[in-house]
């Protein structure tokens, strides 16, 4: 393999972990407050749907943007109601509204515009548009290291580095501030929040606000930047997948970040086959590659994450006790 | 404290779930521009407005008691098999295997080595993130959702090569023999000259899901693996103080499961395609979860549930057809039972009990028993 | 005449159809410890968690300082200078003891002012007060006593002018206990205002100046501690006269039934919980382990029941048994005549959610009386249960009723006929009367010397001393996964096993509380 070829791999890895990182960063608060979101999935998928039409119909992928967030914080303030107001139970909350979404939007796009549940093809300022950053061009020609500074690090949309950027953001906020340690802790061990008098819904709420929002960041993502336009399940398991890669990542957003460039690396092998072939001397069906990001998850759960442990409070609805 | 009476327990409190689910279906009919009141008429019309339509509605329910009840004794071991579809794409698999490969004399003897092969082939899916579960920790919900998308690209793999028969360009399998059809409910309830369910795809396994339903309930509530079962499934340290071992338990409740997801697939693949296709399942796993939540994790329940997700599904398809709402209608609502009769539960519940509390009798004086309250 | 700190006017409290607290009127004097005793369940949490804002009373009125003030939540209680010592500790385990201190305290957006403000604050206090913490130690690393003065530093980091106690001895060493008290008197005599909730009669003489006495949710009682005694306070509390002692004869003990020899448990985590021991119990007599909680005792008693691994040799009737392969689960151990009543009944000893005739077959539903091919034989359980609750007296006697439903006493009840009545030859039997009402404790020692009487060998397990004292015919004492050694009842005294508790060996009187908190914290015990 020629290093062209390995830095497209890296470059559409960069691409591919964004939505993962953004949805696995956006569980890490939900999760580090002890709510547990399988809606993810869900809530990409929504913020993908609404951030299309509305860029479709605005012509403006920045409204797109905002539409896609507000869908996905839509969807998170039902799963707090269900999660924290009424104390349900967490994982069906998720499962809900991933079918919420799944439904939704293909029965609002029908409706909508009438195109089999898709949104018209986004082009121009209603997608995220590669930046090219500065001096790319004229240091392309550098060996090594001009063709890594034009190929993989320039070139991406700006959701791109965005998500790079709420990398250090998260782990600053949750180590460093005031709000950080008290999120830790109402995952940690509500009763010890609640009896310094501090809030245990609002603190949580916030939690699922902040989730809500990264997700949605996320979906606009996928079908404004990825993809050029909103299709049926189009999140295809991405939100499992980020969650996966939380478990691995043992809740820590730097780690996070070498898991989601992982499964972002292993979707890139799985969209190669010509260079598996060439690699391996072996003819794999693309069906099976398409398997491949799904088989390495539960290989990863099974194998390495061992004595991961989750926010001790995780999954519990919070109910005063004596 | 148990608050509220028995019947409001089980009756009320899923009512009035599934009658906010409905409101908001109705909303969402309302905001695409249709009449939900002409849109419910159509589906009842369509789905049990005749022999036809109810043959059509069982078929479905028949999937969804499979799948119910496979999501409903992992909830009993307080599991949750979201990989009920993959399971049942599985089960698929396993049947055409046998009605495939192996002659039969008669549809009797197909359906029961079918229904080893569906239910063998279920389980065995359920197996892996069981035994990972089980022995590694590894998030039951997490892996069977994983498992879902693997067993869609095997059996794609699968209906694009060694199962498909040469010459033909579609993914799925030749037809089944003859000798393997199982008998429609057209075949068993049309006497003379009277048709009934005509062209309908209801057929036998309706019975075996329905014998399904009270062998599990027998399971669940009479034998001793069921006490185990439940046991586990509401206090794991208790289990393991009584010697019952929580791999078991995890084990054994997901092979089930798996077994009865798959089973699913003597309805839709032996009795209605008599063929394996792509995406036979059409989320009829998931909609087992929806179904097990409205069903209370009990068999009758289940049964009940399944029967009115059958009336769903069917009444969607006609909605479908005749009007501009789309299928994926049906998705919806069962994501807003589930919503209702799983996750917001509580909203349900608590002014329910407010209610019942309000009418309770202040305790008499002389009752003597020390409340638990205060303990510290 | 100054105001008193506290007053509380008519409170009452109902939960569902339950009434935690009638009309409850008191008042607490500045500068004063006041004691409030009750059995559980007497309401006294309730009323203390209304005073800390965690539940709003249905009626009654609350002054501080002469103030009427409305409590709505923890953060008006913090404002109003209340602090709380919750029993369980309201600590962020993997917090380090500063980040446990500032949290909902914080000066600013960011943590780092806050910390080291929080840092010198500290220091000053645990120089006032005997507070000795280290800031930088990671909560679940430190032991009980020390957690207990972190929960006491995070009031006074809040200007706590009134402080509530909770049970705070239950996790203590009788040393440890005496060091808090003394901290407490310190606090006093700065003009702090104290609260302490007990159930022990004699911390309520040894350190209030008053007392207020509940009983079923109603204050019975305020009197000044010098005018009272044990007993009365005892009968106020129960309503009755109570017997304080266990009546029993001398032990006739026989053969050995349980042999232990050099047992060694690592838990899942790879924490060295039981390290060599060995002792034997003999038929017809008990043996109490006494220790502060998690020193080994629950690790002894579950590879003895069959749900932990552990190395070494043990054997029962003289025949070893399993302690790692197939065998070694509840359900062999039960086959081998073992029976356990386990320390936390609601986490293991019953299902909750099952009705009682279901608990009743919990672990044996196996056994060929209770089993019918596949099947559970129902109505033998059925019958049997009824007749069980009948000789053990349990209320309500009704065998359809979920073990939720029942009191502490009642549950523990229905655990103990369970297992009392399979005639095993070892019955392991942990905290027996934790959580459970002063007459139902009679009733739960009574069976259990019967059971001695009938020859039966008994491993008992309790942190609390006097009923090792009361109980046992021989006293082994775990310290660190040790057993520091064995003590004849009639010869020893608290004072003496209160320093083995703390791994000490001695003179009682030249030993510190400095030397045995170090060893405590040396040993890392008392995570539980």
């Amino acid at each position: 393999m020629d290093l062209l070829t390995l830095l497209q791999l890296l470059d559409s890895t960069l691409r591919l972990a964004t939505p993962l990182l953004l949805a696995c960063l956006a569980g890490l608060f939900s999760e580090r407050a002890g709510i547990f979101d399988i809606g993810l999935e869900g809530k990409m998928l929504a913020a993908a749907f609404l951030s299309a039409a509305i860029a479709a119909v605005t012509g403006s992928v920045w409204l797109g943007l905002l539409a896609g967030i507000f869908a996905s914080l839509l969807l998170s303030a039902i799963h707090g109601l269900a999660s924290i107001t009424f104390r349900g139970n967490q994982l069906i909350s998720g499962v809900a509204i991933n079918f919420l979404a799944a439904g939704l939007t293909v029965v609002i796009a029908q409706s909508w515009f009438a195109e089999g549940g898709r949104t018209p093809q986004l082009a121009g300022a209603a997608r995220f548009n590669p930046i090219t950053l500065p001096g790319a061009e004229a240091l392309r020609d550098v060996p090594v290291l001009g063709p890594i500074y034009y190929e993989l690090i320039s070139g991406h949309t700006i959701i791109v580095y965005l998500a790079l950027l709420i990398v250090p953001i998260t782990a600053w906020v949750l180590f460093s501030t005031r709000f950080g340690l008290r999120l830790r802790a109402v995952g940690e061990n509500p009763a010890a929040v609640d009896t310094a008098g501090i809030s245990v819904v609002g603190l949580r709420f916030a939690a699922v606000a902040i989730c809500g929002v990264l997700c949605g960041i996320a979906g606009a993502y996928l079908a404004t930047a990825l993809q050029a336009g909103f299709t049926k399940d189009m999140s295809a398991g991405r939100g499992y997948i980020a969650l996966a890669a939380l478990i691995f990542a043992k809740w820590r957003p730097v780690y996070c970040l070498w898991a989601c460039l992982l499964f972002g690396f292993l979707q890139a092998i799985a969209l190669r086959s010509d260079l598996i072939e060439r690699v391996l001397q072996f003819n794999i069906q693309s069906q099976l590659l398409d398997a491949l990001p799904y088989i390495l998850t539960v290989v990863i759960l099974a194998g390495f994450v061992g004595k991961a442990i989750p926010p001790r409070a995780g999954g519990e609805p919070y109910v005063k006790e004596r | 404290m148990d608050v509220m009476p028995k019947w409001a327990e089980v009756i009320l409190v899923p009512l009035i779930s599934l009658l906010l689910a409905a409101v908001l279906s109705a909303l969402v009919i309302l905001a695409i521009g249709e009449n939900p009141w002409d849109a419910l008429k159509l589906m009842v019309d369509g789905a049990l407005g005749s022999t036809y339509g109810w043959g059509y509605t069982l078929y479905y329910a028949t999937n969804f008691i499979f799948t119910g009840l496979a999501v409903a004794i992992a909830f009993h071991a307080r599991m949750f098999n979201i990989g009920g579809e993959g399971q049942a794409v599985l089960g698929g698999l396993g049947v055409a295997l046998v009605c495939l490969y192996i002659p039969f004399p008669h549809w009797s003897l197909a359906l029961i080595t079918a229904s080893v092969g569906a239910a063998l082939f279920g389980a065995a899916w359920a197996f892996i993130p069981a035994i990972l579960q089980a022995k590694r920790g590894s998030h039951i919900v997490i892996t069977t959702i994983m498992f879902n998308f693997i067993a869609a690209a095997l059996l794609n793999y699968l209906l694009v090569g060694a199962l498909k028969p040469a010459g033909s360009m579609e993914p799925a399998t030749g037809k089944f023999p003859e000798t393997t059809h199982l008998p429609s409910f057209q075949d068993m309830f049309s006497f003379g000259e009277a048709t009934l369910f005509r062209g309908a795809p209801a057929n036998i396994s309706f019975f075996v899901a329905i014998a399904a339903c009270i062998a599990l309930w027998a399971l669940i509530w009479r034998t001793r693996l069921g006490y185990e079962i439940r046991a586990y499934g509401h206090s794991e340290s208790a289990a393991k103080y009584a010697g019952i071992s929580p791999t078991k338990i995890i084990v054994v409740s997901l092979l089930i499961s798996g077994g009865l997801a798959g089973m699913m697939a003597i309805n839709n693949v032996q009795g209605e395609a008599e063929r394996l296709v792509l995406n036979a399942v059409e989320g009829a796993g998931f909609i087992g979860i929806a179904v097990a939540l409205m069903g209370r994790s009990h068999p009758l329940g289940v049964f009940l549930a399944a029967i009115l997700f059958g009336f769903l599904y069917q009444g969607g398809a006609e909605l479908a057809l005749w009007t501009s709402i789309p299928r994926e209608l049906i998705v919806v609502i069962q994501a807003l039972v589930i919503l209702f009769t799983g996750a917001l539960d509580n909203m349900v519940r608590m002014p329910l009990e407010r209610f019942f509390l309000s009418r309770r009798k202040p305790p008499k004086p002389d009752a003597k028993s020390t409340p638990a309250v205060g303990t510290n | 005449m100054t105001a008193p700190a506290i007053e509380l006017k008519g409170i009452s409290k109902a939960f569902g159809p339950v009434q935690a607290n009638k009309d409850i009127s008191i008042r607490v004097m500045p500068g004063t410890i006041h004691g409030i005793i009750g059995e559980n369940g007497a309401g006294k949490s309730t009323l203390m968690s209304i005073l800390y804002g965690f539940y709003k009373a249905d009626k009654g009125e609350i002054f501080i300082g002469g103030t009427k003030t409305d409590i709505p939540d923890s953060q008006s209680a913090i404002a109003a200078g209340i602090g709380m010592v919750f029993q369980h500790f309201k600590l962020v385990e993997n917090f380090t003891v500063l980040e446990n201190i500032i949290l909902g305290a914080e000066d600013s957006g960011l943590l780092r002012p806050s910390l080291s403000r929080a840092r010198r604050e500290l220091k000053a206090l645990a120089d006032e007060y005997e507070l000795n913490v280290d800031p930088d130690a990671i909560v679940e690393d430190i032991g009980v006593g020390m957690q207990q003065r972190v929960e006491i530093l995070k009031a006074l980091y809040r200007q706590a002018d009134i402080l509530i106690l909770d049970e705070p001895t239950g996790v203590l060493t009788p040393a440890e206990a005496d060091h808090l008290f003394r901290i407490l008197e310190n606090l006093r005599r700065e003009g702090k205002t104290i609260i302490l909730i007990t159930h022990k009669l004699r911390e309520i003489m040894d350190i209030t100046d008053t007392v207020s006495v509940m009983r079923r949710g109603e204050m019975t009682a305020t009197v000044k501690t010098v005018d009272t005694s044990p007993q009365e306070l005892a009968e106020l509390m129960v309503g009755r006269k109570v017997l304080l002692r266990v009546e029993k004869t001398p032990a006739s003990p026989g053969d050995v039934i349980l042999d232990v020899q050099d047992l060694n448990v690592t838990d899942a985590k790879g924490v060295h919980r039981v390290k060599g021991i060995s002792f034997n119990v003999r038929a017809g007599e008990i043996l109490g382990i006494a220790g502060v909680a998690g020193n080994g005792q629950s690790e002894l008693l579950e590879v003895l029941g069959g749900y932990e691994k552990a190395s070494g040799q043990i054997t029962v009737n003289g025949t070893p048994i399993d302690l790692t392969g197939q065998k070694s689960d509840g359900q062999s151990r039960r086959r081998r005549g073992i029976a356990h009543v386990p320390e936390d009944r609601q986490a293991e000893g019953l299902i909750m959610d099952y009705a009682a005739w279901e608990n009743t077959a919990f672990g044996y539903h196996h056994d060929a009386k209770y089993r019918n091919g596949l099947f559970m034989n129902n109505a033998a359980i059925l019958q049997d249960t009824t007749e069980k609750m009948e000789r053990f007296d349990v209320r309500p006697p009704d065998p359809k009723l979920a073990a939720k439903n029942f009191s502490g006493g009642n549950q523990q009840k229905i655990v103990l006929a369970r297992e009392i009545e399979r005639n095993p030859d070892l019955l392991l039997i942990g905290q027996p009367t934790r959580g459970v009402d002063i007459g139902a404790i009679e009733f739960i020692h009574q069976q259990i010397v019967a059971l001695r009487d009938q020859g039966k060998a008994i491993l008992l397990v309790s942190v609390e001393l006097e009923e090792i004292l009361a109980l046992s015919d021989r006293i082994a004492v775990m310290f660190d996964g040790h057993i520091m050694g064995e003590r004849d009842p009639a010869q020893t005294d608290e004072k003496e096993l209160g320093l083995l508790m703390a791994g000490m060996t001695g003179n009682p009187s030249q030993v510190s509380v400095k030397d045995i908190e170090e060893n405590l914290a040396h040993a890392g015990t008392g995570k539980v």
